[in-house]
């Protein structure tokens, strides 16, 4: 079930073609595999080991060492309220209070009917913006209690559903590198010679 | 005084300046080849090819373009700490933004992507690197978006991949984006994860990623702004660079200013120049502080630098003299606090980001860092002994031992104490858990002690270890 389903695996098979070591695709793959399902399963990081060629525990161990990745089911959506100083200067602590009271969970949780995960969050990188939230990484700024109320009644009458795909979907558009123009993935111990564009006795000289 | 916004830049607010990096913020589509290609897009890189390699390298050398993401290194001199002869080479781009009060890398990525593009491409010309990898922070869908988007056109119309241009110059740009971490910023973690493994960074020196870095080949780490300059500076060359700005900080730069402020935003400033009080008082600016208070405090440079007071104000936008007033510029962030500001929860946020962002590695950081946050959330909450602020100091001095750099005070007597700190840790994650502190606690210590108990009077057992222990 929680195998990548066929376009992903050769989507990942590509990924994979990117970079001169397989291992580098961990973190893209499992970005992948979170689109596909959500969240990330114990069969999708042993698709993943097979697939770069390391142990399922490889995978895990990098994995769970980021935020982003979740090993069990999460909401559909997550709301993270950034709780850094540009935003806690701004008022984020009401923020975070309006969404509690408003979902009836705490930081950390998950509304019983699966839609909302809330969390706490560090900074956003829009402290200009203070306070910011994001919904499955998708910005709200300059947001207010009644802001933080409002987009949760959206949230749950659905009628976000085209601006926010759900938990898992990062960016929409995918790099995609043309087979005739693609130079290639660059072997650090083979491709040892200079580049073609850089003239011998410049470097020498260097 | 003009002091323009546009709806899709959000945060940006343009002036009667000089525009290096932000020059096409005033079209909504400036993200597109189409409007990229319309307003000179391409032509640097055009005007590199028209060059040797060595000679784009002199060019860059001579613009001293500074590093934007933190510390300040020239760009020029970085690329040529290579190894002679050793390759392949490769270009790691740090859009990893996350420093607390941060914000440029993101805007620059979203608004104008071919502009980042064409950096690397300069950078990998000049610098003879053979490949680039793109990280971008895990939470930036847009930008990642963005820049997909603007790879994908630039391949497909010859800017990037094999023979470029005609010219026998080719590489590839492969984007790749985190999952979450703000250690991963630091270049060592950076390619550490990279390379598939958890971001903790490596013990440097010995050595460098110029010299040993990703795959242990030699690689170039710079930062988005830096690599956003280079388009400028060779379509036009080092002296129309270095014509803005000052001798030792060229050019412009990208300040975020967040915070307490009347109008909240990034600004693309006149390096070197620019005075913290033209930044937070000035009209084309943020226009002084929210509802006509006070200014108490802010931070220069991003959640990691030493805070400075209203004493500070005359101070240009310029490392060396910020550095020896006690702090550091970081990453272009300004942080503003009025006169309401608790202090002491103020310093938590702080505290609190870089505990929780500890890789673990080092026992300084992981366990000084935690009790530091549990330490002063206890003060914060009202439940702290006078022992407790002794207790602060004594766990950072474990991460930074001896003298901290603080910002001078003519109210307390203080005079300053010069950046930069010693350390016991492999990088900076855990000094800055301390540094909000140690700045608190020293600029004002009497916020702390009236909300604190005397020693005696304690009502709690201090600290809990992590492992369930007492
Ligand atoms: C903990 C830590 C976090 C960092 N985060 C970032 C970051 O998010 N973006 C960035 O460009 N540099 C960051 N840096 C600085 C990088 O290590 C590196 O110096 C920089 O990317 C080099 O690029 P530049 O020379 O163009 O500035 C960080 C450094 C440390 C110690
Ligand atoms: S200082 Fe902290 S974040 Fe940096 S390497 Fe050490 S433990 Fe990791
Ligand atoms: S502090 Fe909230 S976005 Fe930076």
């Amino acid at each position: 079930m929680s195998r990548f389903n066929a376009e992903n695996l050769s989507l990942a098979r590509e990924i994979i073609g990117r970079y001169p070591r397989p291992k580098s695709a961990l973190i893209p793959l499992l970005h992948l595999a979170q689109e596909q399902e959500g969240w990330i399963s114990e069969e999708a990081m042993r698709e993943i080991a097979e697939l770069v060629g390391v142990t399922p525990a490889e995978v895990r161990g990098t994995g769970t060492f980021y935020e982003m990745f979740h090993f069990e089911p999460i909401g559909r959506y997550l709301l993270n309220i950034c709780g850094t100083m540009s935003c806690a200067l701004m008022g984020a602590g009401d923020l975070l209070h309006a969404a509690e009271e408003e979902l009836g969970v705490r930081a950390g949780g998950t509304t019983p009917d699966g839609l909302i995960t809330l969390h706490r969050a560090e900074c956003q990188a829009a402290c200009t913006e203070a306070p910011c939230l994001q919904v499955n990484y998708r910005y709200r700024f300059r947001v207010t209690p009644d802001g933080v109320r409002e987009l949760i009644s959206e949230l749950r009458a659905g009628s976000l559903a085209d601006e926010i795909p759900p938990h898992g979907t990062l960016a929409t558009v995918r790099q995609h590198i043309p087979a005739d123009r693609a130079v290639g993935a660059v072997d650090p111990d083979e491709d040892t010679s200079p580049p073609s564009w850089v003239p011998v006795s410049v470097e020498g000289a260097r | 005084m003009t002091a323009e916004t546009y709806p899709w830049a959000p945060g940006f607010v343009a002036g009667d300046r000089p525009r290096i990096v932000t020059s096409r913020f005033g079209h909504e589509d400036s993200h597109t080849l189409e409007r990229y290609l319309a307003t000179g897009g391409y032509e640097g890189l055009r005007a590199a090819l028209s060059k040797s390699p060595s000679e784009v390298h002199d060019q860059v050398r001579g613009s001293t373009l500074l590093g934007r993401g933190g510390a300040g290194f020239p760009a020029g001199v970085k690329w040529g700490l290579t190894p002679e002869g050793v390759f392949p080479r490769y270009l790691v781009v740090n859009g990893d933004e996350s420093e607390p009060g941060t914000y440029k890398d993101r805007l620059l990525m979203e608004r104008d992507p071919h502009q980042l593009i064409e950096g690397c491409l300069i950078a990998c010309y000049a610098a003879g690197l053979s490949r680039c990898f793109l990280y971008i922070r895990g939470e930036m869908a847009l930008a990642q978006e963005r820049v997909a988007s603007a790879l994908n056109e630039a391949y497909a119309a010859g800017y990037i991949g094999r023979d470029i241009l005609g010219s026998g110059f080719g590489v590839d740009i492969v984007l790749h984006w985190g999952a979450g971490a703000y250690v991963v910023g630091e270049e060592t973690a950076l390619i550490e994860s990279l390379e598939g493994n958890r971001g903790m960074p490596r013990l440097k020196p010995p050595f460098f990623p110029a010299a040993i870095g990703l795959y242990g080949k030699p690689t170039i780490v710079n930062n988005v702004e830096t690599l956003s300059n280079l388009p400028f500076i060779a379509a036009n060359g080092a002296e129309a660079y270095t014509a803005i700005g000052t001798e030792t900080s060229p050019g412009t730069r990208m300040v975020a200013v967040s915070g307490h402020v009347r109008r909240p935003g990034v600004y693309e400033i006149v390096n070197g120049t620019t005075t913290f009080r033209d930044l937070l008082y000035g009209e084309e600016f943020c226009g002084g502080i929210r509802d006509g208070n006070d200014l108490k405090a802010f931070v220069p440079g991003g959640g990691s630098a030493p805070w400075f007071l209203p004493d500070q104000l005359d101070l240009p936008f310029e490392g060396r003299q910020v550095g020896a007033a006690g702090s550091m510029l970081g990453s272009g962030a300004i942080m503003v606090m009025d006169s309401t500001t608790d202090i002491p929860a103020a310093a938590l946020t702080l505290t609190r980001f870089y505990a929780h962002e500890s890789c673990g590695k080092c026992v300084p950081c992981r366990e000084g860092g935690t009790w530091l946050m549990r330490v002063l959330e206890r003060v914060v909450a009202g439940e702290g002994t006078t022992d407790d602020l002794d207790l602060l100091l004594e766990v950072g001095q474990s991460i930074c031992p001896g003298d901290m750099p603080h910002a001078s005070s003519e109210a307390l007597g203080l005079d300053a104490t010069p950046f930069p700190y010693k350390m016991t840790t492999i990088c900076f994650v855990g000094p800055s858990a301390y540094v909000p502190v140690h700045s608190a606690l020293t600029l004002f210590r009497s916020e702390f002690e009236s909300r604190v108990a005397p020693s005696r009077a304690r009502t709690r057992i201090p600290v809990v270890a992590a492992g369930g222990g007492q």
